[in-house]
């Protein structure tokens, strides 16, 4: 089993969601979150003030998928997600030593 | 048994009673005149009725304003002001304006519309009126002789409520809620009420209606409201230093939305306040109307216009900071000038505001948080001006002479005497702005203290004065 944990522009969070379930992503997290990678923010003028706004709003999507599913549903992020600028985003990939359904104690990736 | 018997007493006493009433009604219809005896009677009898008429619609009107002025300070300027704070200070501000609703109110009823409007001498009225004695359904025709002056009196409340609150933006996110309180009050009595009867007052200094020493054009408040609220922040936000972290830390506001929301219910309730000024729904408060609704669009042109020039984009908070600042421009203005000129006030109003805030502000460094003396004061100050130039006798025909011609207003009808009373006018608004404000400061910050603790601003005042937050995000579902 594998987390993939994707950051991706808000704006494009519907099409990488259609994306993953065309694939047969099954289950997901999908938090709202700031923060910045090597894209330094913007500035925003107030009454003539400026100020710098570096913790852009993200979304961030987590799931954990069964090995035969990660790389394709790496492809459908990359392919979703992109618009070729900066600020894109990225993806972490991570092991993961177990999966626990709670209702029924199911283990492994059948808990999935 | 013994409460049906009771029933059936009561009833027949009702019966006869009525039927009395009948008896006497019928003959006192016997007893009186015939149609054709007075003809002057029945001419009394409708100019009477005209009289009724011309003042439930004048009355109307003014309820109406009454109801729009107060729709300024709550929710609007809560909300303008609201929506430029941080988030943790959002209800320490609105309550700032709300609270002035409830106080200021009490203190006029007691004795501060006597010594506003009572008579007086030239710079305070007296207590004719403690707790609103003689003031009731017949008009004060020195003010208004077509409305109750109660109808008076409580449109009149209505700006002693806003002015006071104005002051806030210069001390927001700071100040104790108790040392506003006492600010306010103290601020209410001893700098509005004097300035209120200067201008608008029976025999005030300044006033153009009834005989002033320096007759100066405040046709809705131009010096009394925004010119003393206006300087007074300027001197509240120097006495009080500036916000823990300014001008390191960013500050911007933190809802834009709610200061849109607030600023176009303040444009709207501003037709009460300047179109209401005329204290009648006849042309002049047309007139006012109009020339405020021209000002406030212009200036908010002018503002976006130069931020757009400076900043390559024109930005929301820009054009509705422009509107107020045209809206305080026209103030004392709107009952005098024609609405071309209203145009050019508002124009310039936009762009010079958005020069005081943007750049004199910066240039300086003082922490006028919400920009209370860059858009009241500095605006409040040029509409006096310009209310000098632009004022015409076609609109109001204010001055006259012993014979009852009417005589030029302003500059442009060749007045030159105009511009300087209104210089005048500004001057003493100025100095009892000052001095007034820095007495009460040194008072307050002496007996109770002005600012919370550091702790307490870190903290925010919504938690630290008023035990609530604004947002509450953790609440259940």
């Amino acid at each position: 089993m594998m987390k993939l944990e994707a950051i991706i522009q808000n704006s494009k969070l519907e099409a990488v969601k259609a994306a993953l379930q065309e694939i047969g992503v099954e289950g997901m997290t999908v938090l709202e979150v700031r923060g910045h990678g090597r894209q330094k923010g913007h500035t925003e003028v107030y009454r003539g003030r400026e100020y710098s706004v570096d913790l852009i709003p993200k979304t961030k999507i987590e799931m954990v998928l069964p090995d035969a599913l990660v790389e394709k549903a790496e492809q459908a992020i990359l392919s979703a997600a992109r618009t070729g600028k900066i600020g894109d985003g990225k993806i972490f990939r991570t092991r993961i030593e177990e999966a626990i359904r709670i209702r029924n104690e199911e283990r492994g990736e059948g808990a999935l | 048994m013994s409460i049906a018997k009771n029933l059936i007493a009561w009833l027949v006493t009702g019966v006869v009673i009525l039927g009395l009433a009948q008896a006497v009604c019928a003959q006192s219809t016997a007893i009186s005149p015939s149609p054709a005896t007075d003809i002057n009677s029945r001419l009394a009898k409708v100019e009477q009725q005209a009289a009724d008429a011309k003042s439930s619609a004048d009355n109307a009107w003014m309820l109406t304003s009454t109801a729009l002025v107060l729709l300024m300070t709550g929710p609007g300027l809560a909300l303008f002001y609201g929506g430029l704070v941080r988030k943790k200070n959002v209800l320490g501000t609105v309550m700032q304006s709300f609270a002035l609703m409830a106080v200021i109110t009490v203190l006029w009823g007691l004795f501060s519309y006597s010594l506003s409007f009572g008579s007086g001498n030239s710079f305070i009225g007296g207590f004719h009126n403690l707790f609103l004695k003689g003031v009731g359904a017949s008009p004060d025709p020195d003010y208004a002789p077509t409305i109750p002056a109660q109808t008076f009196m409580v449109y009149q409340l209505m700006f002693a409520i806003i002015t006071p609150g104005l002051i806030a933006g210069a001390f927001a996110e700071r100040m104790k809620f108790s040392a506003m309180l006492v600010f306010t009050v103290l601020w209410s009595v001893i700098v509005y009420d004097p300035m209120a009867h200067m201008v608008w007052g029976k025999g005030g200094l300044l006033n153009a209606a009834l005989g002033g020493r320096f007759p100066t054009l405040d046709f809705a408040g131009g010096t009394v409201v925004h010119i003393t609220s206006g300087v007074s922040a300027l001197v509240c936000a120097l006495y009080l230093g500036k916000r823990v972290g300014y001008p390191k830390e960013s500050m911007p506001p933190h809802s834009v939305v709610l200061s849109f929301i607030g600023a176009c219910l303040l444009w709207v309730g501003w037709f009460g306040f300047n179109a209401g000024s005329a204290l009648a729904s006849g042309s002049l408060a047309t007139s006012a109307f109009v020339a405020t609704h021209f000002a406030s669009a212009a200036a908010a042109i002018g503002w976006a216009a130069a931020e757009w020039i400076r900043n390559g984009k024109p930005s929301v908070l820009g054009g509705i900071s422009g509107a107020v600042a045209g809206l305080v421009a026209i103030t004392p203005a709107s009952g005098f000038v024609k609405p071309m000129p209203a145009l050019i006030i508002g124009l310039i109003a936009g762009v010079f505001c958005y020069y005081m805030v943007a750049k004199v502000k910066a240039r300086f460094g003082y922490d006028d948080s919400l920009d209370a003396f860059g858009v009241h004061g500095a605006g409040g100050t040029l509409g006096a001006v310009l209310t000098g130039i632009f004022a015409v006798s076609a609109v109001n025909p204010i001055f006259k002479d012993a014979q009852g011609n009417v005589l030029a207003s302003g500059l442009i009808e060749g007045n030159l005497r105009q511009l300087f009373n209104q210089l005048v006018g500004v001057a003493i608004s100025w100095v009892i702005a000052i001095v007034g404000t820095l007495l009460i400061l040194k008072l307050v910050d002496v007996t109770i203290g002005l600012r919370v603790s550091e702790e307490e601003e870190v903290e925010g005042l919504d938690l630290s004065q008023h035990g609530e937050e604004g947002y509450y995000w953790e609440a259940s579902a």
